[in-house]
Parts: C-alpha cells; structure tokens; sequence
C-alpha cells in the first residue's frame, strides 16, 4: 500500500501542479496569437488532418519566409477538439484567454455553439465556407464571417450545375434529385434553401439522413436510392461518410457523373475509395487543384521539407489541404488588412473583426502573395459576410480531381432574401439578440 | 488519530440519526462546501469555471442519479443519455412555451418529464434483470435518441437540430445564454447539485433507499419482507431518471448553451456509467470522485506536457491523455474493484489508526 500512497501523492501533485500551470503560462507579448481547432483524431479525422495541415502549414511558412506579418510572428496552437461540440468549446474557453484573433472551429456543431459568444468575448469567428448560413447576414452577425460561400449558395451551385446539364432551368420540372447527407447541423443546413428551390423549379427533393455513428454502414440508404432511381444525387458528407458513400454508389452501381459532392466531399481520399470506378464523381471546390502554385512551393521548401509540418508528403496539395491553406491565407490576409486599418501592428480579436470585414482579396492579391487564380476573388462587405462567390465543379479522373468548369455564380437572388429572413428569425428565436454596434470599416 | 471518533458520544436519538454523526465528516463537509461556495468563486478563472467545475457538477449530478438506479437499486441501466436528453429537451420547450417562467422552476420541471419516461422504460425491469434489462434501456436510449433527431417540434424547427437555449434572466440577472457570467451558471449549478445531493442522501438512508437496497440484494427476500417491486423498481427508475434529467437540462441551459442530439448519445450514457462504477456503486460520495476522475482529469492532463516543457502536437496530447486515463481506469479498478468510494473508506481507516496501524 506504501506505492499507492506515492502514486496518490504523485498524481496529486502532478494534478496541482497542472492546474496551476494553466494560468501561468504567458503568451510573449510580441505575436498575434491564432488558436486552431483542429481534429486529428475520431471519426472525422480523415478530413480533419489536411484542413490541420494546410492551415498550420501557411501560417508556418509565413513565419518561416517573412517573418511574420508585418513583422510579428504568428503563434500558432492547435487544440484539439475530435469534431465534438463539447471538446470544442472546451478548446475555445482556454484559448481565448490568450489573447486570440480568430476561431476557426471546422465543425457546423462547433460553430452554432460558439457563435452567441462571438459578440460577447470580441473575438470574430471565421467559419470559410460552412456553418450557419445566416451569418452572412452581417448587420445581424457582425462577429461571424463565412466567406468564401454559404451552404446555401453552394446548395443553389449545385442545382444550377445539375440545370445547366439538363439544358436550363425549366427542365428541372418533375425530375427527381436525392439529398445524402450526414444527419448532423452542418447536413441539415441546405435543407431549407433545397426546398425553397424544389417548390421554385418543381422536382422532387428526396432525401436520404445518414447519422453520424453508422455513417461507415450506408447500404440502406443506397438500396433506397437504388429504389427510388433520382435523376441527380447531390452529397453533404464528412469525414468518414463520404468515401463509404462513393464505395456505395460504385456498388450500386449509380451513375458518377450524376454525384455531386459539396466542397467538402471532394476530398481526394474520399473519392480514391472508389478508385477507378469513381470515375465522373463531381464536387464543388472553391480553392486551387494541384501544388502548382509558388506560396505552396514556399511551403513545400521551408515548412514541409524543414520537418517543421506533420504533414505526410504525399497527401501535400491535396484539394483538403488547399482549403485549409486559403483558411489560413483569408486570415493572413484579414491580419495584414487590421495592421493596416488600425496602425497596430500587436492586434486584438476587434482589431481582427475590422480586418476580416474589410477583406478585399482581389486576384491581383493572389498573385501578389504567390497564389495566383488559387480561389476566386472575394470580398467582405459590413452586409454581406459571404460574398457569394462563384464556385466550380472539380470531376475525378479516376486518378485525381480535374476542373470540369468555370466559375459558377451562385443564385444570390434566391440565396440572399432567405439569409436575411433567417437572419432575422435567428435573431427572434435567439431573444434578445444583440443589435450591432461596431462600426463599419469600409 | 486524524479521523477517530472516540469520545463523540451521542446523547439524543437526533444525535444518533443524524446525517453526518461523525465531527470529522462534519467539518470535512463544511470544508469542501466552503470551497466550493467561497474559495473557488474567488480564485478560479472563466476556464476552470465553465470547462471544468460546471460540467464537473452537471456529472457528478447525473452520476448520482445513476448510481440510485444501478447503485442503490441494481438496475443496470445504459439509457443515462437519452433520460439526461429528455431533461433536456424539456426544459428547452417549456422555457420557449413559457418564456416568463424562472428558468430554475423549468429546470427542475423537466425532472418530472423525464421521471415519468424513466418510469415507463422501467416497466421491463419487473420481468427481467441485469444484462438483460441493459439492454432494454439501450432501446431505451437509441428510441429517444431517434425522437430528438427526427421530431422537430422538440427543437422548435430549428433549421440546424440543436436546441439554442435563449438568455433569460433571474432578479435582473441573466442566468443562461452567453452574456450570463461562468460564476453565476456555477453559483445556480452548484445549488442545485448540493441541494439535490443532499436530500438524496436522506432518501438513500430512509425507509424508501433501504427498499431499494433490499430489492438490489435479493429481491425474492425483499418481496416476502413486504417491498412491492412495482412500486419499488418503478420509484427507482423515476427519481433516477429525475435527477439525470435536472442534470441534462442543467447541461445545456448552464454549461452548453446549445446541444445537438449527439450531445445526449450512447457515449454519454457510458461516460456516466463508467463515472458511477469508478467512484464506487451504491455511494454519493463516489458519484462526486468518479465525475472528478472522468471529466476534470483528462481537462487537467492535456495541460501537464505544455507545463513541463515538452513541445508535443495537440493531437499526440489527445491520444496520450487517452492512454493514460485509459491504464488509470484499469490500475485503480485492479487495485480497487469497489471504486474511489471503497478507497477513501480504506484510507479513512487508516487515518483513525494512524501511526499504530495494526
């Protein structure tokens, strides 16, 4: 017994020493510290390691090559949060004491949870391209930033894609279009703006829900779709959801082309699970193909091949990791415009806010910072925290992803008055709802 | 020496009933109540507040109601999730139906929602016993699982399936919603789980706990004592279910602020289940220990290889923290297979012994 009485007293101590230490540490008072909430571990990791890579990696590089920016160094630390809601917020209450810029939770969950704290704790959230689509109303939300596009606009992308096949938009009438998606908040997110649509244009929206814990087991879903033969299947999926689902479809032998992935089921490993037979699945994409690009060169030689990164060379580019690399360039570049507008050069997360709502990546800019036609051209206003920018379908070869068109503007006529009115309805459900005070800094 | 009650001699019948007849205990209780109530209030930050303390309490909470059903009763029961989820829920509606109500009042109202599901998903446990009944409140969970996804009215037709819990106010306080201060949430959590706490300890040593715990040892020999097992089982599962449904809608009215229907999973049920068979079955104190081993320990573990220096990525950390809660769990259940509850009653032992042990 006189080992466990060390082995109590160690832990004791160890557990005090712990505590303490939480609130010891001290940030140095010369970086701009960003946290990111990564997951390189559950169900989700497959997804989450290159989205923790390509954004670690950019903002690494920009610490190697230049310094920083602006000449302060960037503190990057990654907390850990398994996609889970809970371990999130965890991840959030003991960063944002530190200082923090910006949060990136990479989780639809996540977001909806820290979003009333935005406001309260002065630390903008950038949610590139997923969370709720309502906060790109910015008059509402002037805390929360979804640039590059909403589910919504992504939801109506896809639809215009599938128009655009069958020869317009009045030949959508009486076609029938599955809906698989993964039964959590961020599947469920483009379900209002496909009804909406579905009522506009006159198909049938069929939807297939796969929850998160048997989403590696999705055969009754596609017998269903076997069953119901739709014309078009469009796919919300995550993680490990979305390679089972193209395995399935290939089982089942549903037409490819016919698949239409969001961008975050264009992942390369999600389409390789069907390998050659995948041939002609499609998703959107928002970001750059291939490593063709020099600041990913720069990554490559400082970061990657420096042994500064934990990213696996071979999943280096991949259209993943180029998501989270233009997460990190929209912060990079936010950070550079607060410098800017504020003449501080050590920011806060309101100094952050101004520089996020005052983003004007114009391609010139990309050009300028060596990621030339990487992503479309996009620009935040006070109103609009999206944007609504054109987005493009990407096809896999069999091999690796291919453009397989241009720009495609999202329906922002359709798109935008149903932000507004669930902006609005956000607000009222989420009584009282703070009306927005910050100034507008354009 | 440190925890001998030689000499405290009791000269009333209230004196010998009472709670804590020990002085030591007495004053051990006032300690860690002033603790909780004054110490940490004034030292803890935001972060040891709402990451740890609160959901340290929401847990100890439905460990309690638990560890009635399967510790007090010996109704094994894997549906803690979905019983804490109906509290939950409930809470949620009657707050939105009733704006103008205090949220406490819906609070412990949502108890008695859950209670009477608890007491329906109970009805199986007349007939059958230990595995076998797990696994009817695995139904249990997996069935009211299934109705916080697929009924929207439960989450008012939310376009993303969680509950948003509103900001309402208390006295001109707000006490829910993000404005509300982690000390408030804390002070109301902490109330709560004290006073129910506390009263559950009374039950637990009245007549009511001794027909559960005669149920739990024999049932037969229950029965020809006089215990009804209806009604006996049925009151079990009813005030287990209450308490975790107080615990579930403290979870995300005080700590979440929102919740998704994952939230309240299998994994829940589990990570309660395991707080209540660590901390010890058929002990409050436990509860409290197991919470603390479960929750506050992997929190306080991702934080020690920063501290000491070593430079490790915030995943490695995850996956260590994993291993080590994980060999943890194992060493104390082969050193101790009756808990922390079990432990602390040995090292009492041994402190009233203390430094003549024999």
């Amino acid at each position: 017994m006189t080992n466990l009485k060390h082995l109590v007293l160690g832990t004791a101590a160890a557990l005090i020493m712990g505590a303490s230490g939480t609130f010891s540490q001290a940030m140095a008072e010369d970086t701009n510290y960003v946290p990111l909430l990564t997951y390189r571990t559950g169900a989700y990791a497959g997804s989450g390691i290159h989205i923790a890579n390509g954004m670690h990696d950019y903002l690494a590089m920009l610490n190697e090559r230049d310094g920083g920016i602006g000449g302060v160094k960037i503190a990057i630390e990654e907390c850990e949060t398994g996609y889970d809601a809970q371990k999130g917020v965890e991840c959030y209450e003991s960063t944002k004491g530190k200082n923090a810029l910006v949060y990136n939770p990479y989780s639809t969950g996540i977001t909806l949870q820290l979003i009333p704290k935005a406001s309260v704790d002065k630390i903008p959230m950038l949610s590139m391209g997923y969370g709720l689509s309502a906060a790109a109303v910015g008059n509402t939300f002037p805390w929360i930033f979804n640039v590059p596009d909403t589910y919504w606009d992504g939801a109506s992308v896809a639809i215009k894609y599938i128009a655009e096949q069958e020869g317009g938009l009045e030949k959508l009438k009486g076609k029938k279009i599955g809906y698989i998606f993964l039964d959590a908040g961020y599947g469920r997110e483009p379900i209002p703006l496909l009804e909406q649509l579905s009522t506009k244009y006159g198909f049938e929206l069929v939807q297939y829900p796969v929850p998160g814990k048997e989403m590696q087991n999705q055969s009754s879903q596609w017998l269903n779709i076997r069953r119901d033969r739709p014309d078009y299947m469009v796919m919300w999926g995550w993680g490990a959801m979305t390679p089972t689902a193209v395995k399935e479809a290939v089982k089942t032998r549903f037409p490819m082309d016919k698949l239409i992935g969001v961008w975050w089921s264009a992942g390369d490993e999600d389409a390789a699970a069907g390998g050659e037979a995948a041939k002609g699945y499609k998703a959107m994409n928002f970001s750059g193909v291939g490593s063709d690009f020099a600041a990913l060169g720069d990554i490559k030689k400082l970061v990657i091949d420096a042994g500064k990164s934990q990213t696996d060379p071979s999943s280096f580019a991949s259209t993943l990791y180029n998501r989270g690399v233009l997460n990190s360039v929209i912060i990079a570049e936010a950070i550079r415009n607060a410098q800017e507008k504020t003449g501080k050069k050590v920011l806060t997360g309101e100094d952050m806010r101004i520089g996020l709502e005052s983003l004007d990546l114009t391609a010139d800019r990309l050009a300028e910072i060596g990621l030339a036609d990487f992503a479309h051209p996009m620009k935040v206003t006070c109103e609009d925290h999206a944007g609504g920018n054109p987005v493009f379908i990407q096809e896999w070869d069999g091999k690796q992803w291919q453009k397989a068109s241009d720009w495609i503007e999202p329906m922002t006529d359709v798109v935008r008055p149903l932000l507004e009115a669930a902006a609005k309805e956000y607000a009222e459900k989420n009584a009282p709802w703070p009306a927005r005070t910050e100034a507008c800094p354009n | 020496m440190f925890y001998r009650e030689a000499g405290q001699f009791k000269t009333s019948y209230e004196a010998d009933q009472a709670l804590f007849p020990i002085r030591q205990d007495r004053i051990g209780l006032a300690v860690i109540l002033l603790i909780a109530f004054v110490g940490i209030p004034l030292t803890a930050n935001d972060f040891v507040l709402t990451s740890i303390m609160i959901p340290f309490l929401v847990f100890s909470l439905s460990a309690i109601g638990l560890n009635i059903l399967t510790g007090f009763a010996g109704q094994l029961s894997l549906g803690t999730g979905a019983f804490m989820g109906v509290g939950a829920y409930a809470a949620y509606k009657l707050t939105s139906l009733f704006p103008d109500v205090n949220v406490i009042v819906m609070v412990l109202c949502s108890g008695f929602f859950s209670a009477a599901i608890g007491a329906v998903f109970g009805l199986p446990s007349l007939r059958i016993k230990g595995l076998y009944l797990a696994v009817t409140t695995l139904a249990a969970q997996f069935f009211l699982e299934w109705c916080f996804i697929r009924i929207p009215w439960l989450y008012n037709y939310n376009a993303s399936g969680a509950i948003e819990i509103p900001s309402r106010d208390m006295f001109g306080i707000l006490v829910t919603g993000p404005e509300a201060t982690p000390l408030t949430r804390y002070f109301i959590v902490l109330a709560i789980t004290s006073v129910i706490a506390l009263l559950m300890a009374n039950v637990l040593r009245g007549r009511i706990g001794r027909s559960w715990m005669m149920i739990r040892d024999m049932d037969i020999a229950a029965e020809l004592m006089g215990i009804r097992p209806l009604q006996t089982k049925l009151l079990a599962f009813a005030v287990s279910s209450f308490i975790c449904g107080v615990a579930g809608a403290m979870m995300v009215f005080f700590w979440l602020s929102a919740a998704e229907p994952s939230s309240y999973s299998i994994k829940l049920s589990f990570q309660i289940l395991f707080m209540v068979i660590l901390g010890g079955l058929g002990s409050l104190s436990g509860a409290f220990m197991g919470a603390a081993f479960i929750w506050i320990l992997p929190v306080v573990l991702k934080f020690v290889p920063g501290m000491l220096g070593f430079d490790i990525e915030a995943a490695t950390v995850e996956h260590l923290t994993f291993m080590i809660v994980g060999a943890l769990i194992i060493f104390f259940l082969i050193v101790e297979p009756h808990g922390f509850a079990r432990l602390w009653q040995i090292g009492k032992q041994k402190l009233r012994v203390w430094p003549f042990p024999y």
